[in-house]
This record gives structure tokens, sequence and C-alpha cells, in this order.
């Protein structure tokens, strides 16, 4: 335990000088910047935050990012395998830089008749970055028609990762899921973190009968199977609802049961806070209960929350992909993950378009990277530990 | 009183009374920030039957040091240099420094020849198991004898250091004990097999006042009974004045003094030890004073200081000495060994500072 | 410890009424009552005297708290799920087979989680910072971070595409119908891997994990030291004081890992066609077979309370310190 930054940290060239003349100077940092210090040297966390920073920008700005609109479809180039980008064109003169995609053409199966669309190195067709496509409104504000990559030709049939049975380009309705997806983890925490701040609250800092009463139907509530009962409660809402509020209904319902985990935390924070001698000396002195509460606990329990909001978001955005692949989440129009993989419900769609499992390593990705986010945040959250 | 200038002897490892021969034992921690020295050359001797007290601030070394001996440092740390003369019961010397700190050896010794206590009792007896089944575990891995009769054993040595009603304590848990009785319960597990040499790692640290005093006598009585010797690591002088035979002082990883407990109480020499010694509050002081406390802290092992590592906290410091010229140990009188430049040329006699405050009135140890 | 258990089986009845109220609010929950989806979906016009005596017999007409206990009585009392309309036969010829085989798939999969897990996760703590360790860690995070079904998806694809099968289904088409002998358990036991893999690898990798964060942290424990000291040799000392302090978390880590494996099982079940309860569950709530659907959710919550409590116990059993509490 060193409790100052202490002599130790005088390498740590975020240090104003430390050593002046051979005295040893204390020099003080505040609680946030000794957890970004603790942070920063977890390289993996660090990463997975980057990541994560960018899921989320992808997400808010999914119209600049993704080269079609999430609903545009063409009928005549279904299940088009993903055209990956080549850099180089080979020509008489040896090669030269030609960002390009190859084109396809469709193949009959001398047996079954199936029509295939196979890639054909005979057409290809100039991909660039920041192309023009087609004309969007940014959060219905600002109209532009340009999008990060894509055909450099307005027009031609360029699909990274392909199509599905619609003739609907795969990279851009994930990027369109990644805004639900990532935001129904982001919203559903945010009303199981309100919920299990305020029972989880109550229960450590009054104790007794409450505390009692809350811990039962939290340990009720956990030992419950959640997908049973999410699709149970999921399944009664009516198909007719609009997609918005459907979308804050099974956000609801998520953080309906998901809430348990953050209020054993908050609650175990609050009981181990409660005996710590600043809140002790605190009430000693005579201050009042909320002061005591937003004043001395709150600072020192805001990043082991926030550590642990992190680590709930993966769970809340797996609930929402399941729910949705089956078809009781989510629902079209809507895109999320979780609707997307409903097109690879079955082997036989898998084996005619693999790439469909596409949004599927989305999720992997993203919750990987929270997961990783959120360890790193968890190990930093108490900067006073070595 | 004029210092002898020889280098110390190193001979009387021969001595067939020392049982304990500690010779320049480095050991390191090599971790990813860099190396730590925790200890850097220490040395020390103990004689059958006696009690050799080691001393110091936090973070000098005596744990690391009580471990080296057994060969139970934790990685990244090693023993990276120097010698544990060990005597053994048939009369054989070992160099435990050379064991396999995982061989059979080593385990043989372990529990059978030396002992170890520890700081906590209550971290260091296991919380699912009975106090019972680790003391017959103890005699079983030593002794030769069947499950019933390390029981019988077992319930002996419980009652021999003074746990009442020793054959129903056998089956119960750690946690169902007071600190006090947990400690008499790890001394147990540590005597069961009668071992030469008890190594206490500072045994009454965690526990209140009265208890210390109750497992300080029960640790002298059961000396007595025994012949065995004890390591006793301590930073409390009270506790060194009671009990040790020798002493031994150490600063960062090293011996800084060493010798009998009348001659580091009446005589010290170390600034350091005087700075110790200095810093006991005493009833009889007759005019009131600020408490005497050493300048500054331990420095951070990376950062260990040039020349003398005390010179920075010195009082005595000589500027251009202390800071570039590493002390050696020299032997100040039989037995009294010293690592301080105020004693290193010959007319240092005449030189030494007298630090009067504290050399007469220290006698501790009633 | 006979208090203890006595208590546990106490806290088990205000459990099982919360988990009856909402399967009852489930069955209660779609919009307009069941009888007119039944008439609605009948084939031929219901005859008025059937309707009225289901009104009777479900107490349509009366408040919905005599509802609750009409339905909740038949079930304790005389083993009366109510009819499933879809099928048309009572609930409870339905679902004890499917129930069986659920808590089989979860049981199995709960003892390859452990039997996996837990030398992975002693490996990894002890040879920690490693690249077996890292190699661990890395597909440990994978293994938490894919869903199951995706899982299921995978495997499936690459069964189809490079070993030209078609995996999925709990027994081969010959024993579907089947009744229950020695050869229709071994044809079970031989479709069982793949939904055990698939449902265990987020556990498992949830174990290991847990194991490896509980043995170091008991690895730096001093008794492991005292006990050391005593002379005991590596491995040794290893299994019989921290691998077994570290033990205990993972029998308590059961009681939210069991709810999560059944959890996992129904969606895993839908994907690759398990006769379990998941896909009668789908289909019930698809079809809006509420009493089925009620009753599916109402039993698999009360097996899982089962076996928390079970684990409970155990930990209870094994850890001396939990029944003084």
């Amino acid at each position: 335990m060193t409790r100052a930054p202490a002599q130790s940290q005088a390498e740590n060239s975020a240090l104003p000088a430390a050593e002046i003349g051979g005295e040893t100077r204390i020099v003080v940092a505040n609680q946030w910047q000794l957890i970004w210090w603790k942070f920063r040297k977890h390289r993996l966390a660090m990463a997975a935050g980057v990541f994560t920073i960018l899921l989320y920008a992808v997400a808010v700005f999914a119209e600049f990012f993704a080269p079609y609109s999430a609903g545009a479809y063409s009928a005549a180039h279904t299940f088009i395998p993903p055209q990956s980008i080549q850099l180089l064109q080979r020509t008489e003169n040896g090669w030269r830089f030609y960002p390009h995609v190859y084109g396809f053409k469709v193949q009959v199966d001398p047996e079954s008749y199936k029509r295939t669309y196979v890639l054909d190195e005979a057409i290809t067709y100039p991909v660039g970055l920041f192309v023009r496509g087609e004309s969007y409104k940014l959060w219905g504000l600002f109209a532009t028609d340009r999008h990060l990559v894509g055909a450099a030709q307005f027009g031609d049939p360029v699909y990274l990762l392909g199509t599905d049975r619609l003739g609907r380009d795969v990279l851009s309705r994930t990027i369109y899921g990644t805004r639900v997806s990532m935001s129904v983890g982001l919203v559903g925490v945010g009303l199981s973190l309100l919920l299990g701040i305020i029972l989880g609250g109550i229960s450590g800092f009054y104790g007794g009968m409450i505390d009692n009463l809350i811990q039962r139907s939290i340990e009720i509530l956990r030992s419950l199977p959640t997908i049973p009962l999410w699709m149970g409660l999921s399944a009664a809402i009516p198909l007719t609802w609009p997609p918005v509020r459907v979308y804050f209904a099974i956000t609801v319902l998520l953080s309906l049961i998901g809430w348990t985990a953050l209020a054993r935390e908050v609650r175990g924070r609050f009981l181990s806070l409660k005996t710590e001698d600043f809140v002790i000396a605190a009430r000693l002195d005579g201050v009042r209960e909320l002061p005591i509460i937003l004043r001395h606990m709150a600072p020192s329990m805001t990043s082991h929350i926030i550590a642990s909001v992190t680590l709930a978001i993966p769970g809340m955005i797996l609930a929402e992909t399941a729910l949705s692949f089956l078809g009781i989440g989510l629902r079209p129009p809507v895109v999320s993950w979780g609707v997307l993989l409903q097109e690879a419900q079955n082997v036989r769609s898998i084996a005619t378009a693999p790439w469909l499992l596409f949004p599927g390593l989305a999720v992997v990705s993203s919750v990987l990277a929270l997961n990783f986010l959120g360890d790193g945040l968890r190990d930093a959250a108490d900067p006073y530990q070595t | 009183m004029q210092p002898i200038h020889t280098r110390l002897d190193d001979n009387d490892a021969q001595d067939d009374e020392v049982l304990l021969d500690v010779k320049d034992v480095k050991t390191h921690f090599f971790t990813d920030e860099g190396v730590v020295k925790a200890v850097d050359g220490v040395n020390l001797s103990l004689k059958r039957g006696q009690t050799l007290c080691v001393v110091g601030e936090s973070g000098c070394g005596k744990s690391v040091t009580a471990r080296s001996i057994l060969r139970i440092v934790p990685p990244p740390g090693e023993i990276v240099s120097g010698a544990i003369n060990f005597r053994q019961r048939d009369g054989g010397t070992i160099d435990l420094a050379t064991l396999n700190p995982k061989g059979r050896e080593i385990r043989r010794i372990r529990g059978g020849e030396i002992s170890m206590i520890f700081q906590e009792p209550m971290s260091s007896l296991s919380p699912v198991h009975t106090i019972g089944s680790q003391i017959i575990e103890a005699i079983q891995l030593h002794l030769p004898v069947s499950k019933g009769e390390a029981r019988k054993q077992a319930v002996s040595m419980l009652d021999l250091v003074g746990i009442p009603r020793p054959g129903e304590q056998l089956d119960a848990y750690s946690f169902e004990l007071s600190g006090g009785m947990r400690q008499r319960a790890m001394i147990a597990i540590a005597l069961a097999c009668e071992p030469q040499l008890l190594i206490a790692d500072e045994p009454t640290t965690a526990l209140d006042v009265t208890t210390q005093a109750n497992i300080l006598d029960l640790i002298r009585d059961l000396q007595q009974a025994s012949g065995m010797s004890v390591l006793f690591i301590t930073h409390d002088l009270g506790v060194v004045a009671e009990i040790a035979d020798e002493v031994v002082v150490m600063y960062l990883g090293r011996d800084v003094e060493s010798g009998d407990v009348d001659s580091i109480f009446h005589d010290p020499k170390h600034p350091y030890t005087r700075a110790l010694l200095q810093s006991i509050p005493r009833y009889d002081s007759r005019q009131s004073r600020k408490l005497y406390s050493i300048k500054g802290t331990v420095p951070h092992p990376f950062d260990r200081p040039s020349g003398c590592p005390f010179h920075p906290r010195c009082d005595d410091f000589i500027a251009g000495t202390c800071n570039t010229i590493d002390p050696a140990r020299q032997l100040i009188s039989p037995g009294h060994s010293v690592r301080c430049l105020l004693y290193a040329d010959a007319n240092a006699g005449e030189q030494v500072p007298v630090n009067s405050a504290g050399t007469q009135d220290m006698d501790m140890s009633n | 410890m006979i208090w203890y258990i006595a208590r546990r089986i106490l806290y088990l009845i205000p459990t099982l009424l919360v988990v009856s109220v909402i399967a009852f609010a489930v069955i209660q929950l779609p919009p307009g009552d069941f009888l007119a989806s039944l008439i609605s979906k009948a084939e031929e016009t219901v005859d008025q005297a059937q309707v009225d005596a289901l009104r009777e017999r479900y107490g349509l007409d009366e408040p919905i708290y005599v509802q609750y206990w009409k339905w909740i009585s038949g079930i304790v009392l005389r083993g009366d799920f109510g009819d499933s309309f879809e099928w048309n036969r009572p609930v409870s010829d339905l679902i004890w087979e499917r129930l069986g085989l659920t808590m089989a798939i979860s049981l199995f999969t709960l003892a390859f989680v452990w039997i996996v897990a837990i030398p992975i996760g002693i490996y990894s703590a002890v040879k920690k910072y490693t690249i077996g360790d890292y190699l661990v860690t890395v597909i440990g995070f994978i293994g938490l971070a894919a869903p199951n079904f995706l899982l299921a998806l995978v495997l499936m694809y690459i069964a189809f595409r490079y070993f030209g099968q078609s995996v999925g289904g709990l027994f081969s088409p010959e024993f579907i119908e089947a009744d229950w002998s020695l050869e229709r358990v071994l044809d079970l036991l031989s479709h069982l891997w793949l939904p055990v893999v698939i449902l265990g690898t987020a556990g498992t990798a949830a174990l290991i994990r847990v194991m490896r964060a509980n043995l170091l942290d008991e690895l730096s424990k001093l008794y492991v030291d005292a006990a050391r000291a005593r002379g005991l040799s590596e491995l040794k000392l290893l299994f019989k004081y921290p691998v077994r302090v570290a033990l205990n978390p993972l029998v308590s880590a059961m009681a939210w890992i069991f709810p999560a494996l059944v959890s996992g099982s129904a969606i895993t079940s839908i994907v690759l066609n398990l006769q379990t309860t998941g896909p009668l569950l789908y289909r019930s709530l698809q079809a809006q077979d509420m009493y089925l659907a009620g009753s599916l959710i109402l039993l698999v919550s009360v097996l899982t309370i089962i076996g928390t409590l079970v684990s409970d116990i155990l930990l209870a059993w094994i850890d001396p310190r939990i029944q003084l509490q």
C-alpha cells in the first residue's frame, strides 16, 4: 500500500521532477490522476478502450461509416460474396496503385440449377475513401452524401462484406446495427444502474430489515433462469407496437432483471465505506446523512461503479442479441446485430452465405473489448492498492 | 573505549556451539520495474540454545532474511550469493543456500530441524482445516509414526503450549480460537517435531500486550525445556531486551551492528542503533522532551543511497565520505561488530562524536 | 448443519411464491383472455357449454387472485398444469421428458465445466504470466464473449461444411419417439457432447477466471508459507491447502452458473433443435399457448432454484465457516 505517490513513482514521466537536490518532494496527485496512471499501464485495456470509443463513434456516425443505408436493397444482387479490397493492379508496366474490388458473375450449378454469384477477376470496380454515395442527413441536421468507403463511382455494386437474401449490404447493416446494439447496452445499463444505486444504496446504508428484504429479492432474481423469463415477458410485447416503443420495452425488461449485480456491487461498497475512518469522522463531526453520501462516499465509489457498469454492458448486448436472434426481441425494420443474425438461423443459410455471420463477429469483438476495458478499469479503480 | 581494528574473523563457523551461520547472504527480487535488493549482504550467527534477535524498521529485510534461511522466499525473489551453514542433528554441516528450494533435503529440514512461526496467527493457519490435522500433518511428515500415535502426540503438544482442553481443541478450526490461542497452536505445530531452531517472525506483533507477554513467556519456557535456539525477528526493542542473548540490527538489507544484548543496549556504536534506542519512550525521563525520531523514512529499495545506505538519515554524516564509501564490517570488541565509517580508520577512536543522550540509562533488560 | 438446511429450505418458500407469481403474470400478460385465442384457433365451432366449463375451471370471470389461486392450487394439489391448446393435451403430458432432458443437459454441462475449468484454472494460476497462462486467458475471454447460439451456429456450419454431417438433435431419427432403453440412452449420450460443449464454453471460461483469481489470492496467503515451512512437498501443498480453499467460491459459483446454463440451454436447444424445454417454450410463446409457456417457466425456475439450494448446502458442507454466519 502506498498511500501517496511517494518516491517510487519518481521514474514516472507524468510526475513533475520529484527529486530536487536529493530531497524527496511529495507530489500530490488526485484520485483520478492516479487511476489514469494505473490504467495506462494496462496495455490491453487501453487498446480495448480505444476500440470501444471507435465502436461508439461508428454508432454515432453510422450514416457516414456505412456505404449504403440500412434499408437499401438490390433485388438483382442477392447473396453476393464479400468483395475484398485489392490495393494494387497488375498492368503491362508492372503493378500500379489502384484500390478496387472484383466484380461477380452468375454461376449455375449443373445439378441443382441453383444460381450463385462468384467473384470474377475480369471485372473491377474502383473503390475509395470519402466517396459520394446516397445522400443523407446526419442526425436529421446536416445534409451530405459523403461516405467513408465505397464505390468510387456512384452506382457500382460494391459490397465489401457481401449481401443477404434481399441484396442488402451486410457491412452497412452491421454498422447500423452497432447503433442499436451498443445503445441497448448503454441504456439498459443506465436503467439497471439507477435501480441498482437506489436499491443497493438503501440496502447498504440502512441495513437491517430493509437490507434483508432487498438482499432476499436479489437472490431470488439471481436464481432464476433469465432467458426463459425474458422470452416469456418479451413475447407479451404486442406486435402492433412501433419499433421505438419495442426497443424501450426490451431495454426495460433487460434492466429489470439485470440490475441485481450492480445493486450488489453498490451495497458491498457502501458497507465497506460505511466503516471507513473518514466516513465515521464525518458523521462524528455532525455532517448529515445526504452530504455524507454525496460528498464523502460517492467519490470513492464512482470509480468502482464505472468499472462494474462497463462489465455489465456486455451482458445486455448479449441478451439483446439472443432475444432478437430468436425473433422475440427487437424486430425488423429495426436493425440490431441480433436481428441481422436471424438471417443466419439455420445451417442451410449459413452454408449458402457464411458471411451472414459477420454481425456475430461484431458482437464477439465488442463484448471482448468491453470486458477487457472493464477489467482494466476495475484494476485501476482502487489506485491505492498495489 | 578503543575499538579493535581487525577484519572480522569468519572462522568461528567451526565453533562447535554455532548452530546457524549466515554469511553475506544476498536475496534479490527480480521484478519488472527492476531488482529489489531486499537482503544485500547479511551476516548472523546463532549458538545452540541461544536467542538471536533481529531488529530494524519495517522494510529492512528482516523477514526476507528469515525466509531465506528456510528457502521460502516467494518468487521473484532469489538468493543470489552467500552461505547459510546449518549444523544438523547428525553433526554434519549443510549450506542451506545451495539446496534446491523444492527439493527433498530442504523439506526434511523444514519443520524437522528448523521451524517457523509467523506474524499473523489467523492467516498462517488454514481456514478450512482443523488445528489437529495441521499438527498431525507436521508430525507425520517428519516422524515415522501411525496416525493414532501422531494424534496422541498432537494432543500433548497442544497441552504443552497451554491450550485448555487439548483433546477437544484438536478438532477446532482456526476461526474458533482467539488470537493468542491461534499463536499457541502455531507454536504447537512448529515444535511438534522438536526442531533445533525456531524462527519467529514478529510472532507477537498482531497480538495485544498481555497476550504478547504470555506468548513470549511460553517461547522462553519451551526454549529452556528443549534447548532449542530461537531466531526472533521484531521491531520492538522492549521485546529484544527481554529475550535476546544476541542482537543483530538491520538496515536496508544489511546487518549494521551486531553483538550481545548488553553491548548493543549499553554501548551502541552505529548511529542507526543509537537512533533506534533513542526513539523508545521511557518512563524515567525527568524533563519532558519531544520523543526522538529518526529523520526521513526508509528509502525505497529502488533508489538505494550510495555509500553507506544510512547516510541521508544519519546525524553523524560525514560529507564526501559516507556518501561515497560503502562501510565494511569491523570488529569493535570481541563479538561486537559494526558497519560504519566512523570506526573505519586508525584514528577513528578520537573522532567518534559522542552522541551523549541515551548511552547511560539504557537498561531495559531489568 | 441440519438447522442450516432447514433454514435454507424455509427461505425457499417466498422464492417459490415469487416465481409462481411471475409465471402466472406471463400467462396473463398477452392481451385478451386465452379462450378468445382458443376459439379463434379452433377449426370447428366451439361448443358454448365447453367454453363455459373452461371459464369455470380457470375462474376467468373471477378476480385475478382467485384465478391465481385456482391455477397454483391445481398444480400443487393435483399436479394439474392446465391444458395446452396447441397440442390439445394436458400440459403435464408434454413437459416431463423435456424437463428431464433439460436438467440432464444442464447437469452434464455443469460437470463438464468443472472438470475442464478446475485443472486449467490451477495451471493458469500456478504458471501465471507464462505463455500458457496468456493463451488460457485469451481463449477464456473469447469463450465469455461468444453467445451460445453463435457458437452453435459456427460449430454446425463447420460440421456441415467440413465433415458433411448435419449435427443437432438429441437422438438419431429412429430413437426420437422410441421408448427408453439402453440403446436410446447411449444414442442420447453420443449426441450430448455438442450441446454440452457449446453450453459449457462460457461457464468454463468464467470458472477458469474465478479459479485462477481465487488461487492467486490463496497462493500468497501466509498459511501456504506456513505449510511449506513445515516441510510439505509443493504438489501436496498446492492441493491440500490453496486449491482446497480456492474451490469454495467455485461451489458457490454453481449458484449462478446453474441458472445461466439452464437459461442458455433454452437458446442453444432452439438452434440445435434439441428436445428440451427451450424449443417447446419458444413455440408455445409464439402460439400464445400460455398455460404451457407459464408452466415451463415455472418448472424450469423451480428446478433451478433447487439446484441453487443444493449448491448452497454443498458449500456449507465443505466450508466450515459458512454455517456460523
